[in-house]
């Protein structure tokens, strides 16, 4: 282990890109405090059941998050807000809602995503018809154990529409949020694998399979489950007299509109940068780009650095990125902070 | 009676609950490559018949699998069996078999047996 270095760092999100992040620098020897909004570590990935590609259990990546956490040199602050920072000569003064931090001598901002709000697309009837659900309480009702409509009863059919919030201009998100695809097929595999009577449709604009293994597993979504995929964006969902949903979608390769009825619609709801680190940017006066996510100092090598200097950035404050992307980023942002640190040091000794 | 010009016209819009699906049935049952078309056209690219018909297995195999069973009739016998489209398909489905079983299928349908 290497020795207890005199440099503190910030992190600001205990999440994937966090508490990788943290427990690299604890590893280094760096003092780290990990300040999270919430009221446990883990981010995201708390709310979810099963990853794709592989279909492991969610709580095996939490538990890696965890133990990369499980460092004395990092302080762990919950239920905390960032009120303020303020960079004063090379240090940075952050502000919480529980008090003054220590100064730091970098910054890490790993404050994630924000889930795409579905009311924002009324057409989809989220917040009006009760069978409409994002994947995320789909997820949660595979962690419960059952798949069930408002009425109580297994859905016969189920449909699943991408790109809610992504790709869209008429919500101001041109983006693709890229993970979305993959979870949707791999939705439409466990609704088949729970409810084998249960037929599964998969509305689509493109399918980006992005990741090792996702193109197999759409693949396998045909092939052994009976996924049923139609390319075209739903254009409404209404409830009919009997209570089921009917989803107009014109179906693009056979060049027709075409209308079905579901029993639940889940809606594959997309990324957006967090409002905690939009109020940071503003503070810091930290770039942000056309898509909304932090702007990064160079597109192809400097992805983790900001416009200011001694502030960095990892994850999905930046960009949609996958749980594995997410951690790469984290490490990588280590290494930049570590030279940023060891070069800052130099030209004090100058 | 009065002809006053005018007539009735049938929707375009797929009706999915109302159509029948026993033809896509019936392939998926002894051709399930079928399923893992992805509707890239290879197949109709290569196609011999589509250079002079409007036929196209890349959209018969979506109206087959929708219920659309009046318009895939009309397309399914401008397919002369040549086989190219099989040598092309990145999904490896067995098309020259699915043309043959929509054949077959709507025999069937015809004599009532599927």
């Amino acid at each position: 282990m290497p020795e207890q270095k005199d440099k503190h760092i910030i992190i600001i999100g205990a999440g994937t890109a966090g508490c990788t992040a943290a427990g690299q620098l604890a590893r280094e020897g760096y003092r780290v405090s990990l300040i999270e909004k919430d009221g446990k570590p883990g981010g995201k990935v708390n709310n979810w059941y099963q990853l794709f590609p592989d279909r492991r259990k969610g709580e095996e990546v939490r538990e890696f998050l965890m133990g990369e956490i499980d460092n004395p040199l990092i302080s762990i602050n919950l239920n905390t807000d960032i009120d303020s920072i303020v960079k004063k000569n090379s240090k940075y003064l952050v502000t919480t809602t529980r008090g003054v931090m220590p100064p730091a001598d970098a910054i890490l901002l790993a404050t994630g995503f924000d889930l795409f709000n579905p009311e924002r697309k009324e057409e989809y009837g989220y917040g009006i018809y009760n069978d409409v659900i994002t994947s995320v309480e789909l997820e949660e009702k595979f962690s419960s154990g059952s798949v069930l409509t408002s009425k109580g009863t297994p859905p016969k059919r189920v449909g699943i529409v991408h790109c809610v919030g992504s790709r869209d201009e008429k919500v101001g998100n041109f983006h693709c949020s890229k993970v979305c695809c993959v979870t949707a097929v791999k939705q439409a595999i466990e609704i088949r694998e729970m409810l084998p009577a249960t037929e599964v449709f998969c509305f689509y604009m493109d399918m980006r399979m992005f990741g090792p293994y996702y193109e197999e597993l759409y693949r396998e979504a045909q092939e052994k489950w009976g996924v049923n995929f139609i390319r075209g964006k739903v254009s409404e969902a209404s409830e009919n007299i009997e209570g089921r949903l009917l989803v107009k979608v014109e179906d693009t390769l056979a060049g027709k509109p075409l209308k079905m009825q579901v029993d639940l619609l889940v809606l594959m709801i997309g990324m957006e940068n967090s409002l905690s680190g939009r109020r940071i940017a503003e503070d810091l006066n930290l770039k942000i780009g056309m898509n909304g996510f932090f702007s990064v100092a160079d597109n192809h090598y400097g992805n983790n650095r900001s416009n200011m200097k001694g502030v960095f950035y990892a994850g999905t404050c930046t960009a949609a990125m996958n749980i594995t992307d997410t951690i790469s980023h984290a490490r990588a942002a280590v290494v930049e902070i570590s030279s940023y640190l060891k070069s800052s040091e130099r030209e004090v000794e100058v | 009676m009065k002809n006053f010009g005018f007539s009735s016209i049938k929707p375009r819009v797929i009706d999915y609950d109302r159509n029948n699906k026993a033809v896509s049935d019936y392939i998926l049952k002894h051709e399930p490559s079928f399923a893992l078309c992805i509707g890239c056209g290879g197949c109709a690219a290569t196609c011999s018949a589509a250079r002079f018909t409007d036929m196209s297995l890349r959209k018969l195999n979506i109206l087959v699998k929708r219920g659309e069973n009046d318009e895939v009739r009309r397309l399914m016998n401008k397919c002369m069996l040549c086989g190219k489209c099989t040598l092309v398909c990145p999904r490896g489905v067995n098309t020259r078999n699915v043309i043959f079983l929509t054949q077959q299928a709507f025999r069937k349908l015809d004599n009532y047996a599927v």
